[in-house]
C-alpha cells in the first residue's frame, strides 16, 4: 500500500490549515488571559466539540477499535456508562464552582478551596501525567504509521532509511502541535480541536458504515459472531460469563463511578475547555454538548473493530484461507496475526490458536477499504485525532506549570508578560519532555505499562477530593491532602497485593504478595480504583472532622451550600443545563436498552 | 475569528481533491470490491457541500 500525490496533498492541506488557524488565533493572543484561557470568550458549541476532541486521541480511535474486536459491543460501556453520566454531572453540578471560582486551573481551585499543599500535590502529579500522556500517544502514533507501511515508499524514493519513519512521525507531529499552541495558545488549540473533530468523523464514519455493510449489517454481525460480542449487558452477573471478565458491581462502581467521574469531572485536560467558555451558562453546557456527540462515537470507532472481527472469523472458517492466515498474510480487511519478531512465526495463545493483533484491526480495515484519495483522508483523520489528544495535554501542562508550579513556587510576583513568555517556553519544554517520554517508551517494553499504572494510581482517588471539596463545607485542607496521599498509596498497595488471572507477578500486579486473584486485568483495574477512592473519601472525612474547618465566608463560591443559586436564566429551554442533561441521559439509557 | 471559516476551507479543499481522485483513479484501483461505488466521488461531494455550507455560515452577515 502506498500513498499517491492526492493523498499527500490532502495531508499537506490539513497541515497548512492547522498552522493557519494557529496564526489567526495568535492575533488575539496578547496576554496571559488570552494564552491560557482563550480570554474566556469561546462560544458553547466550540468549547463542547473541543472538550470532546481533546479526549478523542489516536489511542482512543485505534484502542476502541481494538477493544471492539476483542470484547465486542461491551466496549461501549466506556462511553454510555464510563463517560456520559460523569459528563452530565460536571455540567449540571460541578461547573458552577470551576467557572464561578475564577480559578485558572483545576489545581488552583483546590488551592482556593483547601490549601497550598493539596494544590501542589495535584499540580505536580497532573503535570507529570500530561507529559506521559502526550509522550505515550506520540509513541503509539509513530508505531502505527510504521505498522501501516504508508510511508515506506516515499521514504525509499528519497533514499532515507526506513527507521527514520518513526523519528519523522514523532518529530513532525510534535513540531506542528508546538507551532499552533505557541502561536495561538488555548484558543489555537481549541479551534483546531473543533476542526479535528469534524475530520475524525469525516474519516472514520464512512469506514464504519462500509465495513458494517460489508459484513451484512448488524444482522450479519449477530449471525457471524458469538452473542457475547453483540450484547453489552448479557452475562454481567458473573465475571465468567462476559468478555470483559468483570461483574456488574465492579463495572458500575469502578468504571461507571470512580474512573469515569475521576477523569471527566477533575481532569484539567478536559475541564480547561469548559473554563474557556464565554459565560457560566456556556461553560455548563460545554460538557453536555460534548456528551450528546460522545454517545454516538461508539458507532464510529467500535463498529470497525467488530466488523474486522467478523471478517476474520469468516476467513478463519474458510479452509482456503487457513494456510494463508498462518503464514501471516492477512485476508483483506481481516485482523492480522501477531508475529514473533525473533522467529518470524505467528504467536500462539495457550490453546494453540494464533493471536490476533487487535491494535491493527481498524488500520488494516482502513487500508483494505479506502481507495487512494480516501486513504489520504483516513490518514489525515488519524493524524488529527493524535494532534487533538496531544494538544489537550500540552495546553493543560503549560497552564498548570506556569500558574500552579512556576508562579506558586518559583517566581511569585512577575508581570503578565513574563508569565505569557513562560507559558510559551513551557509549551516547548513540555513537548520536548513528551518526545523524551515517547523514546523512553520505545526503548523499554514495560515502561509504558508502568507509566500508565502510575497515572491510574494518581487519577483514581482524586475525584473524592473534588467531590468533598465542592459539596461538603466541613472538608479541610489537611483532610484533603492526607486523603489524597493515602488514596494514591492504597491504589499502589492494592495493585501490589492482587493479580489478574493468568499473569505473572510483576508489572501486572502481585509484586508484594498475591492475596487475591481477579478474573481479568480490567476487574483488577476497576477494583484498584474503587479502593483508592474509598480510602481517600473515608480518610478525608475522618481527618476533616478532627481538624479545624475554614470560616464559611471564605468558602463562598467554592462550596455548594455556601454559593448563591446561579445564574443568568437560559433564554430557551434547550439552553438549560438540566434539560440538556436529562435528554442526554435518557438517550443513553435507550442506547443501553437497544444493545443490552 | 469564526472557526467555521477554516473548517469550511479545509473540507471544501479536501472535497475537491477527493472528487479529482475519483475522476482520475482507474476503476481497478477504486477497491470496488469493498466499496461498491466510487467512494472518492461521493464522499468528496459530501465534504465539498459541507465545506461550502460552513464558509457560507461564517461569512453571512450577522442579523
Amino acid at each position: 500500500m502506498h500513498l499517491s500525490l492526492i493523498d499527500g496533498l490532502i495531508v499537506g492541506l490539513y497541515l497548512v490549515v492547522v498552522l493557519a488557524v494557529g496564526w489567526l488565533a495568535s492575533r488575539r493572543t496578547k496576554d496571559g488571559n488570552e494564552f491560557f484561557l482563550a480570554g474566556r470568550s469561546i462560544p458553547a458549541w466550540v468549547c463542547g466539540l473541543a472538550f470532546l476532541s481533546a479526549n478523542l486521541g489516536a489511542q482512543e480511535v485505534i484502542g476502541m477499535g481494538a477493544s471492539g474486536a476483542k470484547y465486542g459491543i461491551a466496549t461501549a460501556h466506556f462511553y454510555w456508562l464510563g463517560a456520559i453520566p460523569a459528563m452530565v454531572f460536571i455540567g449540571v453540578f460541578m461547573m458552577p464552582f470551576y467557572y464561578g471560582s475564577k480559578a485558572r486551573s483545576a489545581p488552583e481551585y483546590l488551592g482556593m478551596r483547601f490549601d497550598e499543599k493539596t494544590r501542589g500535590f495535584n499540580a505536580f502529579s497532573f503535570a507529570i501525567m500530561t507529559i506521559i500522556g502526550s509522550g505515550v500517544s506520540m509513541y503509539a502514533m509513530a508505531k502505527l504509521i510504521q505498522a501501516m507501511h504508508v510511508l515506506d515508499q516515499p521514504f525509499a524514493a528519497m533514499h532515507w532509511p526506513q527507521a527514520w519513519i518513526f523519528h519523522a512521525a514523532v518529530l513532525g507531529s510534535a513540531f506542528f502541535v508546538m507551532a499552533y499552541i505557541w502561536l495561538g495558545g488555548l484558543r489555537g488549540a481549541i479551534y483546531n480541536e473543533v476542526l479535528q473533530f469534524f475530520l475524525i468523523v469525516a474519516g472514520f464514519a464512512p469506514l464504519a458504515w462500509l465495513s458494517l455493510r460489508n459484513v451484512g449489517g448488524w444482522e450479519g454481525l449477530t449471525a457471524t459472531l458469538d452473542p457475547a460480542y453483540t450484547h453489552a449487558w448479557r452475562g454481567m452477573t458473573s465475571p465468567d460469563t462476559n468478555k470483559l471478565g468483570v461483574d456488574a458491581f465492579g463495572l458500575v462502581m469502578g468504571l461507571g463511578f470512580v474512573l469515569s467521574f475521576g477523569y471527566w469531572c477533575t481532569d484539567f485536560l478536559v475541564v480547561q475547555r469548559a473554563m474557556a467558555a464565554n459565560s457560566m451558562s456556556a461553560a455548563r453546557r460545554t460538557p453536555l454538548i460534548a456528551a450528546s456527540f460522545k454517545m454516538l462515537i461508539p458507532f464510529v470507532v467500535i463498529i470497525p473493530g467488530l466488523a474486522a472481527l467478523a471478517l476474520t472469523t469468516s476467513a478463519m472458517k474458510d479452509p482456503a484461507n487457513a494456510g494463508h492466515l498462518a503464514g501471516g498474510h492477512a485476508v483483506a480487511g481481516a485482523i492480522p496475526i501477531k508475529m514473533d519478531a525473533a522467529t518470524g512465526k505467528p504467536m500462539l495463545d495457550s490453546a494453540g490458536k494464533p493471536q490476533l493483533d487487535y491494535d491493527l484491526a481498524t488500520p488494516s480495515l482502513l487500508l483494505a477499504t479506502f481507495p487512494t484519495g480516501m486513504l489520504g483522508l483516513g490518514l489525515t483523520a488519524l493524524m488529527a485525532s493524535f494532534m487533538s489528544g496531544m494538544a489537550g495535554n500540552v495546553t493543560a501542562f503549560n497552564t498548570v506549570w506556569t500558574y500552579d508550579i512556576y508562579q506558586a513556587y518559583i517566581r511569585k510576583e512577575a508581570s503578565d508578560g513574563h508569565y505569557l513568555t513562560m507559558g510559551r517556553i513551557a509549551t516547548g519544554g513540555g513537548i520536548l519532555l513528551s518526545v523524551g517520554a515517547a523514546y523512553l517508551a520505545s526503548q523499554f517494553n514495560n515502561i509504558m505499562d508502568l507509566i500508565q499504572l502510575i497515572c491510574a494510581f494518581v487519577n483514581a482517588p482524586v475525584f473524592a477530593t473534588f467531590l468533598l471539596g465542592m459539596f461538603w463545607k466541613r472538608a479541610t485542607g489537611h483532610g484533603a491532602f492526607w486523603g489524597l496521599a493515602a488514596g494514591t498509596t492504597a491504589a499502589a498497595l492494592h495493585h501490589g497485593l492482587t493479580l489478574p488471572n493468568g499473569s505473572l507477578p510483576g508489572i501486572k500486579g502481585g509484586w508484594m504478595a498475591n492475596m487475591h486473584l481477579y478474573p481479568s486485568e480490567m476487574a483488577q483495574n476497576f477494583w484498584t480504583a474503587i479502593w483508592a477512592f474509598s480510602i481517600c473519601f473515608g480518610l478525608t472525612v475522618a481527618i476533616s472532622l478532627v481538624t479545624r474547618a475554614r470560616r464559611e465566608e471564605e468558602l463562598a463560591g467554592l462550596v455548594f451550600s455556601l454559593t448563591p443559586k446561579i445564574d443568568d436564566p437560559p433564554t430557551t429551554w434547550l439552553k438549560s443545563p438540566v434539560v440538556l442533561g436529562v435528554i442526554v441521559l435518557a438517550v443513553t439509557l435507550v442506547l443501553n436498552l437497544i444493545f443490552r | 475569528m469564526d472557526v467555521r471559516f477554516p473548517i469550511g476551507i479545509l473540507f471544501a479543499g479536501i472535497g475537491v481533491l477527493l472528487i479529482a481522485a475519483g475522476l482520475i483513479t482507474a476503476p481497478e484501483d477504486l477497491k470496488l470490491v469493498s466499496t461498491g461505488f466510487n467512494l472518492n466521488l461521493v464522499w468528496g461531494g459530501v465534504m465539498l457541500v459541507f465545506g461550502l455550507g460552513a464558509i457560507l455560515l461564517a461569512v453571512r452577515p450577522r442579523r
